[in-house]
């Protein structure tokens, strides 16, 4: 192994080396990433109620130090408001992406192994749901499970499949016709074997790449329903519900209430993205070396 | 004012350059004729990539170390190596075309000036052309004429390709054609086309003839020939020793990363006593025509090259002090050779 | 036992036909070399005699029986390019296993090192991989083996390394060999018989 920093000073024809390498900077934002999401979720799971108890006392108070995100009119405080709303928010968002990561799995592989009548049936549902604007199928699965948590999330699994699917067979049907794949048939075998000990592990970088770029999409879904009333119920503090609310108050000068949340969940579902693209780069072998 | 310049050291060939700054070893270096110039040097040239190795160790790989090489007017050298012996990535270093995490260090030099990232840009597609591997370096949109016209700079570019197009017996209709109409034959004349009419003085060509029927590997190589009668230098990188036999004047074998020996073509003959490095020996008993022998062992990946000379573990004439620093190049028998022992 | 093709005919879908009303045979212990020009079908031909693609027309025989479908196969075929065939994200160790075991003296004979097990395929050279793909497919089932371009990305040397030891099991285990190369000199050294596809392809001139 050659010192690095003695190379540095050499006369080259380009390229210096940065004090961090590439792979040390993504996973440092990927740390950061995890280190501010947990602390979040876990924060906003900890905090205890009585800071979002109504006290008339204390109601319609702009933001302060005491209060950063100011208190709405029942007095409660909007910071652990939207705490509380984003941990329920980022809950459910995840869990409804895992689900949805694992029906697009489950759809690419039988797609791409099962012959040509699965392949068919998986791609028109691809192409079905992906003709339809994801908040309006979310919409009417929702809806048509009477609302509430389970509504939600089985909403937003159902209809955040479609382009992990279609990733993942692409990547399979690649594989089928990889010379490894046909040696190991004539090595005696079977289909199953093959997909799991050959093709599986292909995959499993592809799926925790799009697990992790799903989740923003999940979260901004789930708040979007939930604030158009069709997701959570009101007594539930997601932060959909913060914003519904809010909006009644905006016009009385009281920016504050959704102004905050508003920017809270933005900011949370833009360190995920950004958290998805940094694995991407990490694990895809075109940015592994550079 | 450079292109002046360059105009004058074409046309006017007579007059010999200014060779201020050439070492011995290229200035006269296999110059059969008097007055020949040195068009490409390449001096102790190394080539690392920046590599990950295990989690977050970066590790350099040296996949080209201390290689010399240099080419005159009208001189075709075939560079000769297998794979992973950096035959390729010399090309790219020449045309400064490597990925961002590779360093670079020693010196090429382009008529007597040092090649800098600027002045490779800037010359290659014009003076340095490269006649790449298949059509899929063509543009697939793009008519065939219109993409050799580019790279034509002065003159009437239509009446240019259209010559050159009918010196390689491709018909009017060809110009209209796309890459993907063409077929093996007529890609190969396209791609060489564009290097010709570049009015090219120096021309790389990464392995223009694999997987190619014995007649269509003859004419190609009659095309690099005719440009190098014209005074082009010709640098021709295989991995067939018989295809570079067929026209080079010298050949260069790579070993590993470097240059082990310069051998004018005579020397590949019999039983290869003539050749001076002991692979180069080897690899020529090797040949199925020839001993069809093998000397055991394997050429050494980058990230795992010996100490010393980058042979000495295969080699059957190695000493100890073989493997504790790698020989230098020296000048032997109207050739070049990296080993001590050599005669 | 003998390693048959009778009338062989095959096209890409609609396309046109590669190979017509081929007929080839390879003895055990025979070693047998296919030459024609690129493009001209041999390499199609090696995957059918391997059960690689089905003809569309004639039958591959194996002892008079058609190729098995199922289990380790008694035809076995190496590729030109041997980074394809090993899966990128399996130690060479478990691809040399894939099919069979083979003995240390085996893999003693084709140069393959213990250390190289533990290895990812991108840590070895082009000739230390096809090594592996060779001990791989020389299992005590395989009856014959397709070399298609097996060492043409190879040099020389590796090329001649590999195939003294490839000639010596063959000869050992009484295996045939049909060596597909556009390389006469190598099909000339090896072979004691060669079959020029374009002759015996009765739908190419």
């Amino acid at each position: 192994m050659i010192n690095i920093d003695a190379l540095r000073e050499k006369r080259s024809l380009g390229f210096r080396l940065p004090r961090f390498n590439r792979r040390q900077q993504t996973l440092i934002t990927i740390l950061l990433m995890i280190i501010f999401l947990s602390s979040v979720i876990v924060g906003g799971a900890l905090l205890g109620n009585e800071r979002i108890a109504t006290n008339f006392e204390t109601k319609n108070l702009s933001p302060s130090l005491k209060h950063p995100f100011g208190t709405d009119w029942l007095g409660r405080d909007m910071l652990t408001r939207t705490l509380k709303g984003i941990t329920l928010s980022m809950g459910v968002g995840m869990l409804a992406a895992t689900v949805s990561a694992f029906i697009a799995l489950i759809l690419g592989l039988l797609a791409a192994t099962m012959g040509k009548w699965a392949d068919t049936v998986v791609t028109w549902l691809v192409d079905l749901f992906l003709s339809v604007p994801h908040l309006v199928a979310l919409i009417l699965i929702a809806f048509a499970l009477g609302g509430g948590m389970k509504g939600v999330i089985i909403g937003v699994a159902f209809t955040h499949w479609p382009s992990l699917t279609r990733v993942i067979r692409a990547e399979v049907l690649q594989l089928r016709s990889a010379e490894f794949i046909q040696v190991s048939k004539k090595m005696g075998k079977s289909r199953w074997w093959i997909a799991v000990k050959h093709i599986l592990p292909h995959l499993i970088p592809q799926f925790f790449i799009g697990l992790m770029l799903l989740f923003p999409h999940a979260v901004l879904h789930e708040a979007s329903i939930t604030f158009l009333g069709f997701g959570l119920s009101p007594h539930q503090p997601a932060i959909g519900i913060i914003l519904s609310e809010s909006m009644r108050y905006l016009s009385t000068g009281m920016w504050w209430l959704a102004f905050f949340p508003g920017l809270s969940l933005l900011i949370m579902v833009r360190a995920f993205d950004i958290l998805g693209d940094h694995l991407h780069m990490l694990m895809d072998p075109h940015h592994a070396h550079n | 004012m450079r292109w002046i310049k360059w105009i004058k050291n074409r046309f006017i060939p007579s007059k010999p350059e200014s060779v201020v700054g050439l070492s011995w070893e290229s200035a006269d270096f296999g110059g059969a004729e008097t007055g020949s110039k040195t068009v490409l040097e390449v001096e102790d040239l190394s080539v690392s990539f920046v590599q990950y190795e295990k989690g977050l160790q970066q590790k350099q790989m040296k996949v080209i170390s201390s290689l010399d090489i240099a080419i005159n007017r009208g001189e075709i050298l075939a560079v000769v190596g297998s794979s992973g012996s950096g035959k390729s990535l010399l090309a790219h270093a020449i045309l400064g075309i490597l990925p961002e995490n590779a360093s670079v260090t020693g010196s090429i030099k382009y008529n007597g000036k040092e090649l800098t990232l600027q002045r490779q840009a800037m010359l290659r597609g014009n003076e340095i052309a490269l006649v790449p591997q298949s059509v899929n370096y063509l543009d697939p949109l793009m008519q065939v004429g219109a993409q050799v016209r580019t790279g034509i700079k002065n003159g009437d570019a239509l009446a240019v390709q259209r010559e050159v197009f009918d010196r390689y017996q491709l018909k009017p209709e060809v110009d209209r054609f796309y890459p993907f109409q063409l077929s093996g034959g007529m890609a190969r004349r396209i791609l060489i086309s564009t290097a010709i009419v570049s009015d090219a003085q120096l021309v790389i060509a990464d392995e223009p003839t694999p997987g190619l029927d014995p007649e269509v590997v003859e004419e190609t190589l009659g095309y690099f020939r005719e440009m190098s009668a014209r005074g082009c230098a010709v640098m021709l990188i295989t991995h067939d020793i018989e295809t570079a036999l067929k026209i080079a004047d010298k050949v260069a074998v790579f070993y590993a990363g470097t240059t082990v020996e310069v051998a004018p073509i005579e020397n590949f003959s019999g039983d290869g006593e003539a050749l001076r490095h002991p692979y180069s020996k080897a690899l020529w008993r090797a040949l199925p025509q020839n001993g069809f022998m093998p000397i055991p062992g394997a050429q050494p990946m980058p990230n795992n090259l010996p100490e010393g000379c980058l042979f000495a573990p295969r080699c059957s004439m190695a000493t100890s002090e073989c493997s504790i620093k790698q020989p230098k190049v020296r000048k032997l028998r109207d050739g070049m050779v990296r080993c001590g022992h050599a005669t | 036992m003998l390693l048959e093709a009778q009338d062989i005919g095959f096209r890409y879908s609609k396309g046109p036909w590669i190979l017509r009303g081929v007929d080839m045979h390879i003895a055990q212990g025979e070693i047998v070399g296919l030459v024609g020009p690129s493009g001209c079908g041999k390499s199609t031909f090696g995957r059918i005699l391997a059960g690689y693609e089905w003809p569309l027309e004639g039958h591959v025989t194996l002892g008079g029986e058609p190729l098995p479908t199922a289990g380790y196969q008694p035809v076995q075929l190496v590729f030109q390019h041997p980074e394809k065939a090993v899966n990128s994200r399996w130690r060479l160790g478990d691809t040399l296993k894939e099919g069979w075991v083979p003995e240390a003296s085996l893999l003693e004979a084709l140069g393959i090192e213990q250390e190289w097990f533990k290895r990812w395929p991108n840590e070895l050279s082009g000739g230390e991989l096809q090594r592996f793909c060779i001990a791989r497919a020389l299992g005590p089932k395989t009856r014959f083996l397709i070399a298609d371009e097996m060492t043409t990305m190879l040099d020389a040397i590796t090329q001649a390394q590999i195939w003294h030891v490839v000639l010596e099991i063959a000869k050992k285990q009484n295996m045939g060999i049909l060596v597909v190369s556009h390389e006469w000199n190598l099909i000339k050294r090896l072979c004691s018989r060669i079959i020029e596809l374009s002759i015996v392809n009765r739908d190419r001139e």
